[in-house]
């Protein structure tokens, strides 16, 4: 019983970081319809600009600011002057670029910081809460991650759905033509997609860091969770994404926890598959328009 | 005699065999006149030119995009790798080779199955998780597959007729390592033969035109679903043969051989090369075994410790194939065919105000100008 509720916590903490690596992914492929393979090592990478600030003394908040802002100055750059040339091209042209840009910033990290596991510091406990005589399995730092990636969601819900911001980016993202037409700098909305997306990835990387060991593959298997928690959800839906990550956490996380640890990747395959086998267009899929 | 060969050289299936005859003289040569450690170099071109050669037909012939092939590897390199364990195997080494092609070409097929109804990023996202879940098959089943140390490779003595026949021919003493390096390149060779008369037959046809148009494909009968799956089978083959390959060469199957990166590679080697040319394939192999020493070493000089050096070539690669992507979608060997191309129809249409003509060039590339899908161009 208790191993099966701490399973069950563990699962939707981790749950909650697919969900914001997937929305991120969501974020991109409603509006520039690309799948950002890259996003992985764009995330890593501001883990390290992280680590390198708390590193020279200064505390993990500055540090944990410093990531966000960086992931969100990279999203904007990438976008703005390698991505934009393949937007709206041969959809192959897009999937080799974005992996052409996992294998750059992968490399450049190991380059730059080093190819070595480091520890990375967390703001919070990492043992278990105690309740009673029994220690639960959730700790500080599982709330911290749980409360963090609910408030980013809000406030990306509260800009998407209040500003006029948002509004601009719904328009770009559902038609760029015709938003163009009324006068909406589409360009500017894309790079601020993209920007906005990074920064999300970027939250969901220092959660996962925190209090373990970070290297520069270390984000790597997390893009292929977020794209099955994101595809669960059809890839078009922030909600979904959300769900999705959730459900893949906990399948994952018991998965880990009855069958072994080595069969994670392997289940997120099977998951992924059955979905895309049963329901391509995701669990919360419309019926979809038929194709010729 | 001139006519005969004319003729021959016209269909398609006599130049791919009389290119391979001129390779395998080639092979010899090269093979003779080089060192032990250059052999090794030249068996390890060869699986990844092999590999690359089946992924070029899939993503440049058939327009789906494959980040498993390291798995599929992984699958062929394994199975030879079980079948060496007692380092007398039952059958020769090229049937142990056959052997792990069938079991990729059946794993291919599930997968190929399943992949068929995708398309563009949910293929590679499913393919990709392929690639990082493979590994975990082999610490799973730590008892027969090693686990993370992997398995030993141990290869069987050159039998004799071998080495009598290389005596004969070279007049050399046949080594380990050039033995191994033989057997790779009459692999690649094999295999580039057959995938390259299989593109240019009915098959290869049905696999541009399912690439090219779907909804035209369809129209013109043919099972879209058939062709993707047969494309993914014959490259899944091509995979686990290059496994097998790997094997011998490396006398190692382990999980740290079969990462993303090298699934990722064998992307990048096909793209630098140019999608859908076997030659820019081989090209793209080459550049993979023979640019990193060269980067590594520019790295060391210029002060960086010899872990950051050695991640300079995947740097290079990942920023070539970006670079590729943005300024020359059809890749080294394409482009270069597409320039020729486009001077030889101007010197031969001099005078006629013409622009240069799509059809004029080489048809084995993909359509020069953008990769596979030429929807985007239209647009």
């Amino acid at each position: 019983m208790q191993q099966l509720l701490n399973t069950a916590l563990g699962g939707l903490t981790l749950g909650m970081v697919y969900a914001a690596f997937a929305l991120a992914l969501v974020l991109i492929w409603r509006s520039t319809r690309i799948v950002n393979f890259a996003q992985a090592p764009m995330a890593m990478l501001t883990t390290f600009v992280a680590l390198t600030v708390i590193d020279a003394g200064y505390s993990y908040w500055i540090g944990f600011v410093v990531a966000l802002l960086a992931g969100l100055v990279l999203g904007a750059v990438i976008e703005r002057f390698v991505v934009r040339h393949v937007e709206g091209g041969p959809e192959i042209n897009a999937v080799i670029l974005t992996l052409g840009l996992f294998i750059v910033l992968h490399a450049l990290a190991s380059v730059v910081f080093g190819n070595r596991y480091r520890s990375f510091p967390a703001p919070f406990g990492i043992r278990g809460i105690e309740v009673g005589e029994t220690t639960i399995g959730l700790t500080g730092f599982g709330i911290f991650t749980v409360v963090a990636v609910l408030v980013v969601m809000g406030l990306l819900v509260a800009l998407f759905r209040f500003t006029d911001v948002g509004l601009r980016m719904r328009a770009s993202a559902f038609n760029p033509e015709v938003a163009r037409l009324l006068g909406v700098k589409v360009g500017r909305m894309l790079t601020l997609g993209w920007a906005l997306a990074a920064l999300v990835g970027s939250l969901a990387a220092l959660l996962i860091a925190g209090g373990s060991l970070v290297h520069p593959g270390y984000m790597d298997s997390i893009v292929v969770y977020g794209f099955v928690a994101a595809v669960l959800g059809g890839l078009d839906s922030p909600l979904g994404a959300v769900v999705g990550g959730l459900l893949l956490g906990l399948s994952l996380s018991f998965v880990s926890g009855y069958l072994g640890s080595e069969l994670v990747a392997l289940a997120a395959l099977g998951i992924l598959m059955a979905v895309l086998l049963l329901r391509p267009g995701g669990l919360f899929a419309q019926a979809q328009e038929r194709r010729v | 005699m001139k006519q005969r060969l004319a003729r021959v050289w016209d269909a398609s299936a006599g130049r791919h065999l009389l290119l391979a005859l001129l390779g395998l003289v080639v092979v010899v040569l090269v093979v003779e006149s080089v060192s032990d450690f250059r052999n090794v170099q030249l068996a390890s071109l060869a699986y990844l030119g092999i590999a690359a050669g089946g992924l070029t037909v899939l993503t440049g012939l058939n327009g789906q995009i494959s980040l498993g092939h390291g798995a599929l590897m992984a699958i062929g390199a394994y199975t030879a790798a079980l079948m060496l364990q007692d380092g007398e195997p039952p059958i020769p080494l090229l049937g142990i080779v056959l052997v792990s092609m069938l079991v990729a070409l059946a794993v291919g097929t599930l997968v190929g199955v399943a992949a068929a109804r995708l398309h563009g990023p949910y293929l590679a996202g499913a393919t990709l998780a392929l690639a990082v879940a493979v590994p975990g098959i082999a610490l799973r089943f730590g008892e027969t597959l090693g686990g993370e140390a992997g398995l030993r490779v141990r290869l069987p003595d050159i039998p004799e007729w071998v080495l009598d026949a290389a005596y004969f021919v070279t007049g050399s003493e046949l080594t380990r390592s050039s033995y191994v390096a033989y057997l790779a390149w009459l692999v690649l060779l094999v295999t580039y033969v057959l995938l390259a008369n299989l593109s240019r037959s009915r098959v290869g046809r049905r696999w541009r035109a399912v690439r090219d148009d779907e909804v035209a494909a369809e129209l013109a009968g043919i099972g879209l679903g058939r062709s993707r799956v047969s494309a993914f089978m014959v490259s899944a083959a091509a995979a686990g043969a290059a496994g097998a390959v790997m094997a011998f060469a490396v006398r190692l199957a382990a999980p740290s051989g079969f990462t993303l990166t090298l699934s990722l590679t064998l992307l990048a080697a096909v793209v630098l090369g140019g999608l859908g040319s076997l030659t820019g394939a081989l090209v793209g192999a080459a550049l993979l075994t023979f640019l990193p020493d060269v980067v590594t070493d520019a790295g060391r000089s210029a002060g960086l410790g010899d872990i950051r050096a050695a991640e300079l070539a995947p740097l290079v690669y990942g920023l070539v194939m970006v670079a590729v992507v943005l300024l020359a979608p059809a890749g080294l060997v394409g482009t270069v065919r597409s320039a020729a191309a486009r001077r030889r129809a101007r010197s031969s249409r001099s005078g006629r105000d013409t622009t240069p003509d799509r059809r004029t060039t080489h048809t084995d590339a993909a359509p020069t100008g953008a990769v596979p899908t030429s929807k985007g161009d239209v647009r």
